[in-house]
Formats: C-alpha cells, sequence, structure tokens
C-alpha cells in the first residue's frame, strides 16, 4: 500500500473512533461503572501524555530539556497562571535549557 | 479558556507541520492529517513510528481515548443526532477537557465549540506554516515546542489532581507508561495506562470532578 493509502486509512479510522462514541446508547455511558472507569481513564490518559510527552523520543526514553519545561508548567500551575501563559513558559524554559546546553 | 487553549495549541500546529514535513511526508500529506484526523496525539504518533502500518496502527491506539471523550460529550452536551458528525470531528482533548470544565449544559456546549473550531482553524493554518518554512526553521526543538506539548497536556490534567485518589491513579499510569515504552510499540503503553486507569476507577479509587445530571 502506498503512503496515501495507509494515511486515509488512519484518518478514516480515527474519525470512525470520535463517530462510534456518539453511536453509542447513552445509557452505557451513564451507567456508574462506566462513569467510574471513564473519569479515572481520563486522568490516566492526560497523565500518560505528560510521560511519553516528557520523557520518550520515538519509542524511547530520553532525559532532556523537556523536564525544565514540565517543572517550569508545573510552577506555573501551582501560581494559578492562565493556560496560555503555561503552556508558552513550558516552551521558553524548554528552549532557554537547550540554549545553555543542556540536551 | 478555550480561546487561549486554542492559541497555545495551534502554535504546537507549526511543530506537527515542521516534523511531518521533515519525515518526509509532503505539504499535502502533512496537511490531509490536521483536515481530516484532526487529532494531535494520533498525528505526531503517525509520524513518530515512520508511518505505514506501524504509523496507522499508532495513531489508531492514541485516537481510542476520543471514543471515550465522544461518548462522554454525548451525556452532557446532549447534541442532535444529525449533528454527530460534526461534533466527532471536533472531539479532542481540549475540546472534551473545556466542555466538562463548564457548570452549565449551555457553557459546557460554548465551550466544546470554541475550543473546538477555534483549534481545528489554528492547527491547520500552523500546520501549513510549519509545514512550508519548516526547513527554514530548522529543528522544532530549538524553540521549545516539545516543551509546549508537556506543558499543555500538563495543564489539561491538573484541574483533574482534586483529591489524593485522583493524583494515585495519575502517578500510577504515569509510572506504568514509562516503565512499558522500553518493551512495547508505540502507543500501546497509553493504552496499556488507560485500562489500569479503567481499573483503579471501579476498584477502590474515587475520583471526584464528575456533577450529577440533572
Amino acid at each position: 500500500m502506498s503512503a496515501w493509502s495507509w494515511i486515509l486509512l488512519a484518518c478514516i479510522g480515527c474519525y470512525a473512533l470520535k463517530l462510534f462514541g456518539y453511536l453509542i446508547p447513552l445509557a452505557w455511558v451513564e451507567h456508574p461503572v462506566v462513569a467510574r472507569a471513564t473519569t479515572a481513564m481520563t486522568v490516566g490518559l492526560l497523565a500518560s501524555l505528560v510521560a511519553l510527552n516528557t520523557l520518550t523520543d520515538g519509542g524511547r526514553i530520553v532525559l532532556d530539556s523537556r523536564l525544565v519545561g514540565l517543572a517550569a508548567a508545573a510552577v506555573a500551575l501551582k501560581l494559578r497562571a492562565p493556560y496560555i501563559v503555561v503552556v508558552v513558559l513550558g516552551a521558553v524554559a524548554t528552549a532557554v535549557a537547550r540554549l545553555v546546553g543542556l540536551p | 479558556m478555550g480561546l487561549s487553549i486554542a492559541a497555545a495549541v495551534g502554535v504546537y500546529g507549526v511543530s506537527f507541520g515542521a516534523l511531518a514535513v521533515a519525515s518526509g511526508l509532503t505539504v499535502w500529506q502533512t496537511q490531509v492529517f490536521s483536515l481530516l484526523m484532526f487529532t494531535g496525539g494520533s498525528q505526531f504518533a503517525y509520524i513518530g513510528a515512520a508511518g505505514g502500518p506501524a504509523g496507522a496502527v499508532s495513531a489508531l491506539l492514541l485516537g481510542v481515548r476520543n471514543l471515550v471523550y465522544a461518548a462522554e460529550l454525548k451525556g452532557q452536551l446532549r447534541p442532535r443526532p444529525a449533528m454527530w458528525p460534526v461534533y466527532a470531528q471536533l472531539t479532542i482533548d481540549e475540546s472534551f477537557a473545556t466542555a466538562v470544565a463548564q457548570e452549565t449544559t449551555d457553557e459546557k456546549k460554548r465551550g466544546f465549540w470554541t475550543a473546538g473550531l477555534g483549534i481545528y482553524v489554528a492547527w491547520n493554518l500552523f500546520t501549513l506554516l510549519g509545514a512550508l518554512v519548516g526547513d527554514w526553521l530548522g529543528s522544532p526543538k530549538v524553540y521549545g515546542l516539545d516543551g509546549a506539548a508537556v506543558a499543555a497536556f500538563l495543564g489539561l490534567l491538573w484541574p483533574r489532581l482534586k483529591n489524593r485518589d485522583a493524583v494515585a491513579v495519575a502517578v500510577i499510569c504515569a509510572v506504568v507508561t514509562i516503565a512499558l515504552v522500553p518493551a512495547l510499540p508505540n502507543g500501546v503503553p497509553l493504552l496499556v495506562a488507560a485500562a489500569v486507569a479503567a481499573a483503579l476507577g471501579i476498584g477502590r479509587f474515587t475520583l471526584p470532578g464528575r456533577e450529577v445530571r440533572p
């Protein structure tokens, strides 16, 4: 299969997953066990995404300046900074850390 | 909050565009990802796994969480069935997080549309920009854009850490993810972490933040 085929297949599949969520009967979503699972799963997925984006690169563990960005973002969140400030600080802290020679 | 998320995440689109072109995709292929797939984690996963079947599987695995978001949004926003295809396209981390953080159904809908449409437009414009100037820009890492992604996800997680159980679930899932990364293909550790979180939630961990609907 060509690159285009795989790209379109992945795009259609990802959209189908989103649409399927709306086709599921509402009762499934409102069931208490499902509610407990989905609430916890959202926290777990976001925590997993933080870990993946901070500590991995191409399927390998990599420790680098992103840790500085994570720390800066955490401090900003602790000080109740707006979301946009948190994100920009994460980028600036990471870039500055690289500028001074960290990986 | 919706617009500020849109601005922040749109900027990250530059690095997707630049990285996609750097990985060998054409500008058109890069743009199709942002127009059709429109879910950042999956788009990065496709490129991170070097495309092809591994890229497609990684993208789909990371996209499973959107199914959960969609089911939850259907319950909280109650959109008309005719609108489901449009809601589905705009269902992503940020529109979900923005919607469920609001108090009333009207505010939830406004948050969903503002974040969803705002990010869709910004994400696509900045993807194009990143793809076009990628070569000139050099590595997105010099500008700390990978650090912006870290901060963006932490910013979405932070408001959910309202009690000790929520923090415990987050820490356990982060540790599980990192422990499994060296052993499993791209995307799979994330799914295992999701399954672990679901099991913890059904078990004795009680997470706050889900209001009872009237």
